[in-house]
């Protein structure tokens, strides 16, 4: 395999603007990884001929006014509608389905120069942590327990990206996350995920699974990586009236890597009960990191922690419900057959049954419970304010002087396909137990690769900033990348 | 709170999903895993909070009220599992 897919981001422009490397060559040899690594099943449908156009216009264009992202070649989360090309959510239901349109956020990158390479697997809607979800199978994790040949999960829901940029098949991936999407698999795989202030990236074109909660982001192989490709997807759009209408700072300028006198808070409610003690010890190491960096370390207490996955398990569900109840089989899709004699409300209920899995079943019809008359308000309406809540801890610590939050990203390192099979569904929902807070309260989060477990696995480290203060958040995020020093790569098995 | 099969079945029936009967008591296990996780919110005292409905304090933007899109009648079809004539064909609605 060629070396060149190991290229960050930011080295690759660097090779091209000074003529070392054409968009070409480098987007061949994705094409070429990728067609070598159908075992890890992360890009589903790959678009080779478009990237081959994109990458023969950006060499083209070369030039001291390049875009940020000129002739780099990234994979697309299946979430996001690209024009022409399947985009299924990694569901049956939407089997077929070819979008006559564009997504904001892939708009733009193609925009900043970018080359897509295709679409990459993740769960049904969204809806997982582990990737078993989707209708395309599982996607697999490149890492592996030492020699034990076991498959293991990258994670999910955006566990296709976390498997292609840690196997070096692209540059870099886009990523949803609705309650830890981008930050767990990153975490997973050893590579870097930011999850943005709500309404910094467009939602328009984004398959909605919770509208309150969506934010995509970038999943990269470090955090300058994750800056520059952060730039080109922001910004306000007209077309998602929750997209900010605030200017999109430069946020690879912000890394200098000077986090001296930055106040950094420790939550005392994210040491769990039965955390497992290599995360314990990770996120000892990563305090001491920061404070080697000379930032202040402070302890702070976000007392409503222990609630935000049971109100997250009621609102994410509300809005999964209401949003999903347009696949319909009328306008795009799959549609069953039907008998002689069946009316709408068949066609509605057997679609359904057929296109969706078990998980989205389970979460459109518990959303649908507790917007139902009678529970409403002591299922909804106290989650909604249990969410207030959340977002007022946060808010607290904040004004406090309080301006990153370090902890955990997961609450383990990766686990076997398989091995939560027999769980109950809630045991699967608890790896979101350190990120779902952030998106309960809209806040920007990221997923820095720290450590390996003693089994040769990464592990992450989640840092939280202050609403729309990425930039802030990378430069800490880069501090503590550049101290941990992660360079660990799988070895290739594929 | 906990959910029986009459319960399953209705939920499944609102969110139009067939659900076959011998599949009921599973899912109503599961709901009512689910639920007893959920649970756990009525230990907050909500006395006087508010709930969320905008998690960024801002103003949502408002466009002018004009015509910036349309006369995308195949492309709107285009996706269709059954189009005729221009329209959606769906299974005949009313008697």
């Amino acid at each position: 395999m060629s070396e060149l897919t190991k290229l960050t981001i930011a080295a690759a422009r660097d090779a091209m603007a000074s003529g070392e490397l054409t968009a070409v060559e480098l987007t061949d040899a994705c094409l070429e990884a990728i067609d070598g690594a159908a075992a890890l099943n992360a890009f589903v449908h790959k678009t080779p001929e478009i990237a081959r156009d994109q990458a023969k216009a950006a060499d083209a264009r070369r030039g001291a006014d390049a875009q940020a992202l000129n002739g780099i070649p990234l994979g697309i989360k299946d979430l996001f509608c690209t024009n022409g090309v399947p985009s299924q959510a990694g569901s049956g239901i939407l089997d077929g389905f070819k979008p006559e349109y564009e997504s904001t956020v892939t708009s733009r990158l193609f925009e900043a120069g970018a080359v897509m390479l295709g679409k990459l697997n993740m769960d049904e809607f969204a809806m997982g942590s582990s990737n078993e979800t989707s209708v395309y199978g599982n996607a697999v994790n490149p890492w592996r327990r030492g020699n034990d040949e076991a498959a293991l999960t990258p994670g999910g829901s955006s566990g296709g990206s976390a498997s292609a940029v840690a196997a070096d098949l692209c540059l870099g991936a886009t990523g949803t996350d609705t309650g830890g999407s981008i930050r767990q698999p990153a975490a997973f795989t050893g590579i870097t995920g930011v999850k943005p202030t709500y309404g910094r990236c467009s939602r328009w074109g984004i398959v909605a699974f919770a509208s309150s909660l969506d934010q995509a982001g970038p999943m990269t192989k470090d955090v300058r990586d994750a800056a520059i490709m952060l730039g080109a997807m922001a910004g306000h759009d007209p077309k998602d009236s929750t997209s900010a209408d605030l200017a999109v700072p430069d946020f690879e300028a912000a890394l200098t890597g000077d986090i001296r006198g930055k106040v950094i808070g420790i939550p005392r409610e994210y040491r769990m009960e039965g955390m497992p003690e290599e995360i314990e010890a990770l996120w000892a190491e990563g305090r001491k990191m920061m404070e080697e960096a000379g930032a202040k370390i402070v302890d702070i207490s976000l007392p409503h922690t222990k609630y935000a996955l049971p109100a997250y398990y009621v609102i994410a569900p509300a809005e999964a419900s209401s949003n999903l109840a347009r696949y319909d089989g009328v306008r795009f899709g799959h549609r069953a057959k039907l008998a002689q004699g069946d009316g709408i409300t068949e066609m509605y209920e057997k679609t359904r049954a057929e296109g969706f899995g078990d998980e989205v079943k389970r979460r459109v019809m518990i959303g649908t419970y507790v917007l139902s008359a009678g529970f409403y308000d002591a299922y909804y309406n106290r989650a909604r304010k249990v969410r207030t809540l959340i977002k007022r801890d946060f808010e607290q610590v904040f004004a406090q002087g309080v301006e990153a939050i370090l902890t955990p990203a997961t609450p383990s390192a990766a686990f076997g396909l398989g091995e939560m099979e027999d769980a109950d569904p809630v045991a699967m929902y608890l790896n979101d137990i350190f990120t779902v807070t952030v998106n309960l309260a809209g806040l920007p989060g990221i997923s820095v690769p720290a450590g390996l477990d003693r089994q040769g696995l990464p592990l992450g480290l989640q840092l939280i900033g202050r609403p729309w203060e990425e930039a802030d958040l990378l430069n800490a995020a880069y501090s503590l990348e550049r101290a941990a020093g992660f360079v660990a790569k799988p070895a290739k098995w594929w | 709170m906990s959910i029986d099969l009459d319960t399953a079945r209705k939920v499944a029936h609102l969110a139009r999903i067939r659900v076959e009967e011998e599949a009921l008591p599973a899912l109503a296990s599961e709901f009512n895993t689910i639920l007893g996780f959920i649970e756990q919110l009525q230990e907050v005292d909500v006395k006087g909070v508010e709930p969320m409905v905008s998690v960024t304090p801002m103003r949502l933007k408002r466009r002018d009220d004009v015509v910036s899109d349309g006369d995308q009648q195949a492309k709107v079809l285009s996706n269709a599992p059954d189009a005729r004539e221009g329209f959606f064909a769906v299974p005949k609605v009313v008697e």
